[in-house]
């Protein structure tokens, strides 16, 4: 629906119609989504068969990355605080920010990437190969049917994800700094436990997570139902999938934070 | 994928990330902040607070026996009022005076308790009467070049005198 030709302004016109329209749909989607997820609760097997599928299987990329930049957070905090004779701060230094920003957030940028787009690329092929359309024939809600159950097997899945992301990341920040350079381990643990708060920085780090499942879920699925019926239509899905919700965990994170940390 | 195998992995990723989170509050975290324990409330009113922040830890001989729950200013007395949240295992005397310190040089500011020889306890809603606000960096160098400056007389005679019965001086 491109009109032929146009000024300046009536296409900036054009594109700002259309985004809101664009953002129109997907709220309605979203609702519809939720509105219709109670079939998938009662029958919670369609749930768990998509907690497979985005979490069970996003398990090693997971807890691979959460070693390493637990290790590498061990290191380069190492490099910096022994500058101050403070390497004991190094727990403390290491669970901080896995807890409050990293964890959350590197979990929830992997997931976008391998979860996130394999749920698009699969609607979009059930869109593409008319299997949706198949199901309305049956009666069979396909929003229900297939939608919902994978919404909910994401959000359940990417809080889960990201606290075994940060528990790991510890864990690879205590065997280089604890293990390999030899900071004192009973003050490793007792200044981390002394500067981490249970509400304060696991909570809010566990809230992150689960606004950031909710905001990748919602858009791999939106752009998975949205893509256009093509080979082409599904690959720019999926890119727009992993680039889109990318973006909105980093601005979300900016303003959780913002909302969060303030300061007492 | 057969249901059972499926069930079964889903299970313990479940289990694993229910334990990652109970692992991050109880071993990374500290979930005995109180929570669960029984506490009072104190007020104490200070000249100055420095930079202690709510939640501070309240120590008594070094162990931590509660936390600083708010902080505010009184506008009719012009003092700060602290509210400290005690864990209801400790009581102290009601002649126990307070005092903001500095853990190490540069550390974080707590609260100290230094507990009195009074009979009766504090109880919730008590005010703590005997008080030593937090020490301003400033006004200590201020006060210290002020005494050096008022000592410097004093600290020129004293090589004056040692001259007179040594080595003979310019003078």
């Amino acid at each position: 629906m491109k009109p032929p030709k146009q000024n300046l302004i009536s296409r900036i016109g054009h594109s700002v119609i259309d985004s809101i329209w664009i953002m129109g749909v997907a709220t309605r989607f979203l609702m519809q989504v939720l509105w219709r997820s109670g079939t998938s609760w009662r029958r919670f097997g369609l749930i768990i068969r998509e907690i497979y599928a985005s979490g069970v299987l996003s398990l090693v990329i997971i807890i691979v990355s959460g070693l390493f930049v637990g290790m590498v957070l061990g290191l380069q905090g190492y490099q910096t605080l022994q500058t101050y004779g403070s390497e004991q701060a190094l727990g403390v230094l290491v669970a901080l920010s896995l807890v409050r920003e990293l964890g959350p957030v590197v979990a929830a940028l992997l997931f976008a990437s391998r979860a996130g787009s394999a749920i698009t690329a699969e609607i979009g092929l059930m869109k593409t190969t008319e299997q949706l359309k198949a199901m309305e024939m049956m009666a069979v809600d396909p929003i229900a049917r297939v939608i919902a159950p994978r919404f909910w097997g994401g959000v359940i899945s990417m809080p889960l994800l990201a606290a075994i992301f940060s528990i790991v990341g510890v864990f690879g920040g205590y065997l280089v700094g604890v293990v390999l350079i030899g900071v004192d381990e009973g003050s490793f643990w007792s200044q981390m436990q002394a500067a981490v708060d249970v509400r304060e920085d696991v909570l809010n780090g566990v809230i992150k997570s689960v606004v950031f499942g909710f905001t990748i879920t919602a858009i791999a699925l939106f752009e998975g139902f949205d893509a256009m019926p093509t080979a082409e239509g599904i690959s720019r899905a999926t890119t727009r999938t992993v680039v889109t919700s990318s973006l909105a965990i980093l601005a979300l994170d900016f303003i959780l934070t913002a909302f969060m940390f303030r300061g007492v | 994928m057969e249901r059972a195998t499926l069930d079964f992995w889903v299970g313990l990723f479940v289990v694993a990330g229910l334990a990652a989170l109970l692992g991050l509050a109880l071993k990374v975290g500290n979930m005995s902040s109180f929570a669960t324990t029984q506490s009072y409330e104190v007020k104490a009113d200070f000249n100055n607070i420095g930079g202690l922040k709510i939640r501070a830890p309240v120590k008594s001989a070094g162990v931590v026996v509660g936390r600083v729950s708010d902080i505010h200013f009184d506008n009719k007395t012009f003092e700060a009022i602290v509210t400290l949240k005690l864990d209801s295992r400790y009581r102290f005397p009601k002649d126990t005076s307070a005092a903001i310190m500095t853990s190490g040089l540069l550390g974080e500011q707590y609260l100290a308790l230094d507990a009195g020889g009074d009979d009766k306890n504090l109880a919730g809603g008590d005010t703590i009467k005997i008080t030593q606000s937090a020490v301003v960096l400033e006004s200590l160098i201020s006060q210290f070049l002020y005494n050096k400056a008022s000592d410097s007389p004093k600290a020129d005679s004293a090589p004056a005198a040692a001259s007179t019965s040594g080595v003979p001086s310019h003078e």
